[in-house]
C-alpha cells in the first residue's frame, strides 16, 4: 500500500539528512507505528507520504502510483492527516470542520450532514456537538473531532503525527484503546508517528524503531520486544521490554483447562498477561482463576504458562 | 441657530457627499489593501518596503497630500480620492498582514494536508481568521477618514468640510458647529455600527 524505497530527505543544500536511505513497505491495512527519539526523522518521514515534503532522493509508492506523478492537492484528500495540534479550524463549526474535506470533494450537503452523523458516533461524541465551535470543546473532544475529520471521506490510508500527545495520561489511555476498536471497524492503512513506545505497542501492528534517520528495526511488537536488533532498540524498548511485551496477550493465551486447586484470586478474560503477572505479585500466588463478565470459571492461568508465552 | 433650519437639503447634500467620499476611499484602499497584504504577509522584504512607502504618505499633512495631486489630477473628488484611500492603505495594510501572519502554523498545517489547494487557503482559512483584525481595520480607517475627509473641501472636493470652510471664511460659528458635529456624528455612527458587526461576524471568537 505504501512503499518508500531509499527515502533521503536533507533539509537545504549540504545539510545533514534528517531521513537517510530510508525503505519500508506498509501492506493495506496494517498499522504502522514510527517510534525513536526526538528528532529521528518520524515526522519528516510521514509528512514526505502525503508530499507535505518531498524527498530529495528516492521513490514513494503509494496505492500503485508514484506520488511525484499526482496532484499534491487531490492525492492529499484521500489520505487522512492528523496532528498533534489537531489544528481544528476555530472559525468554523464543528460539522464545518468533519465535513471540511468531503466538501473538497464536492459532497451533497445532505451526504456530508449524514456522514458527520456517522462520525460522531464512531468517535464516540454527541452528534448535539456539531453544532459547536472548537473552542467550546475539551482537548480530548477535540482530539476525536480530528480523528473524525480524518476518516471523514473515508481514506484508505491515515498519517497521524502524536495524534494523542496534547492530552493527560488517563484520557491518553481510553483514547487509544476506542481509536483501536475504530481501526478494526474501518480497515485502513495507518502510518503513525510517536515517541511513546507504549503507545506504539497498544496501537501498531508492527513497530519501525528509527535513529538518525534510519529505521533500526522493522517488525510486529512481539519480535522488536523479544529480540531486540541490536543495543539501541534494546535500550530503546527498555529493560521491562519482557513485561511490555506480556501487554501484547490477554489471559486467554496461557490459559489452561480446569480451575486451581483451593483457593485463588480472580481475573477476567481479556485482562492482558502483564497486568495479571502483577495480580498475581500482588497476592503472591502461583495460579489465577480466570472468570467470564458473569464471574464463572473459564479455566486457570498459572505463572510458569505466563513465562512460557 | 438660524441658517441650518433653513438649509437642510444643503447640509444633507453634504453629508452625502461626505459619506460616499469616506466609503469610496476605505472601499479602494482596502481592496488594495488585501490585495497587497496577501502579497505581503509571507514576503517579510516587499512588506518593509511597502509600509515605507505608505508611512511616508501617512505622515504627509492632509492637505499637503491634496495640494501635492492637484498637478496631476487637477481639483475635486479625484484627488481627494486618491489621497484618503492611500491613508487607509497604511491602516489597513498592517492589519491584513498582522491578521494572516496570525493564523496558527497547526492550522496551515492542517489545511495543507487535509488537501486545500492555496487559493482555497487563503479564502476559506486565512482570509476568515484574519478577518477580525481586517474589520477593526476598516473601523479605524473609515472614522479616520471621515475626519481627514472635511479638508479635502480646500481643492473643492465637497463634503461637510465645505460648510466648516464657508463658516471660516465668513466668521459664521454656526456653519463651522454644524459641519463640525455632524462629522463627528456620522464618525462615532459608523464607530459603533462597525463594532457590532464585528462582534456578529466573529461569533466563533467568543459567547
Ligand atoms: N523544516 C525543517 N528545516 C530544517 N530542518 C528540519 C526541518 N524539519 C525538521 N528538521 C530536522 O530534521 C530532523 C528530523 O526532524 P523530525 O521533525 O522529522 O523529527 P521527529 O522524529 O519527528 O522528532 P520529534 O519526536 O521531536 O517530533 C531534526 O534534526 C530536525 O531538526
Ligand atoms: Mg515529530
Amino acid at each position: 500500500m505504501i512503499t518508500m524505497e531509499h527515502v533521503t530527505k536533507r533539509y537545504g543544500e549540504g545539510a545533514a539528512a534528517s531521513v537517510d536511505d530510508l525503505s519500508i513497505e506498509v501492506p493495506e491495512g496494517v498499522t504502522v507505528a514510527l517510534v525513536g527519539p526526538s528528532g529521528c526523522g518520524k515526522t519528516t518521514t510521514m509528512r514526505m507520504i502525503n508530499r507535505l515534503i518531498d524527498p530529495t532522493e528516492g521513490r514513494i509508492v503509494v496505492n500503485g502510483a508514484d506520488v511525484r506523478s499526482v496532484d499534491p492537492v487531490i492525492f492529499r484528500r484521500h489520505i487522512g492527516y492528523v496532528i498533534q495540534q489537531v489544528g481544528l479550524f476555530p472559525h468554523m463549526t464543528i460539522a464545518q470542520n468533519v465535513g471540511a474535506v468531503p466538501k473538497l470533494l464536492g459532497w451533497s450537503a445532505d451526504r456530508i450532514a449524514k456522514r458527520n452523523d456517522e462520525l460522531m458516533q464512531l468517535v464516540g461524541l454527541d452528534p448535539e456537538m456539531l453544532r459547536r465551535y472548537p473552542r467550546q470543546l475539551s482537548g480530548g473532544q477535540r482530539q476525536r473531532v480530528g480523528v473524525a475529520r480524518a476518516l471523514a471521506a473515508d481514506p484508505p490510508v491515515l498519517l497521524m503525527d502524536e495524534p494523542f500527545g496534547a492530552i493527560d495520561p488517563i484520557a491518553r489511555a481510553r483514547l487509544q484503546e476506542e481509536f483501536r476498536q475504530i481501526l478494526r471497524r474501518v480497515r485502513k492503512t495507518v502510518v503513525l508517528v510517536t515517541h511513546d513506545l507504549d503507545e506504539a505497542i497498544r496501537l501498531g501492528d508492527r513497530l519501525a524503531i528509527m535513529r538518525d534517520g534510519k529505521i533500526v528495526q522493522y517488525d510486529t511488537p512481539d519480535a522488536i520486544l523479544s529480540h531486540p536488533a541490536d543495543e539501541f532498540v534494546e535500550n530503546f524498548v527498555g529493560l521491562d521490554r519482557a513485561l511490555k511485551r506480556l501487554s501484547l496477550f490477554t489471559v486467554e493465551t496461557a490459559m489452561t483447562k480446569g480451575a486451581p486447586n483451593g483457593k485463588a484470586g480472580k481475573v477476567a478474560a481479556g485482562t492482558n498477561l502483564r497486568d495479571a503477572l502483577a495480580l498475581m505479585a500482588a497476592d503472591n500466588s502461583e495460579v489465577l482463576a480466570v472468570t467470564d463478565a458473569s464471574g464463572a470459571v473459564l479455566g486457570q492461568l498459572k505463572r510458569d504458562a505466563i513465562f512460557a508465552v | 441657530m438660524t441658517w441650518a433650519p433653513k438649509h437642510i437639503p444643503e447640509i444633507l447634500a453634504a453629508a452625502g457627499q461626505h459619506l460616499v467620499l469616506s466609503l469610496l476611499s476605505v472601499l479602494i484602499g482596502g481592496i488594495i489593501a488585501v490585495a497587497l497584504g496577501i502579497v505581503c504577509a509571507r514576503r517579510p522584504r516587499l512588506y518593509a518596503f511597502a509600509l515605507t512607502i505608505t508611512g511616508i504618505i501617512f505622515v504627509i499633512p492632509s492637505l499637503a497630500l491634496f495640494a501635492l495631486m492637484i498637478p496631476f489630477l487637477g481639483l475635486g473628488m479625484k484627488p481627494a480620492l486618491v489621497g484618503l484611500s492611500s491613508y487607509c492603505l497604511l491602516i489597513l495594510l498592517r492589519n491584513v498582514v498582522t491578521g494572516l501572519r496570525g493564523v496558527p502554523e497547526d492550522i496551515l498545517d492542517a489545511a495543507d494536508g487535509m488537501g486545500y489547494g492555496p487559493w482555497q487557503r487563503l479564502v476559506r482559512i486565512e482570509l476568515p481568521l484574519a478577518l477580525p483584525l481586517i474589520l477593526s481595520g476598516i473601523r479605524i480607517a473609515l472614522v479616520t477618514v471621515i475626519g481627514i475627509a472635511t479638508v479635502a473641501a480646500f481643492i473643492d472636493a465637497g463634503g461637510l468640510g465645505t460648510i466648516i470652510l464657508m463658516g471660516i471664511d465668513q466668521n459664521y460659528p454656526e456653519k463651522i458647529l454644524v459641519g463640525g458635529l455632524l462629522t463627528a456624528f456620522i464618525a462615532t455612527f459608523f464607530d459603533v455600527l462597525l463594532s457590532r458587526t464585528e462582534k456578529a461576524i466573529v461569533r466563533w471568537r467568543s459567547d
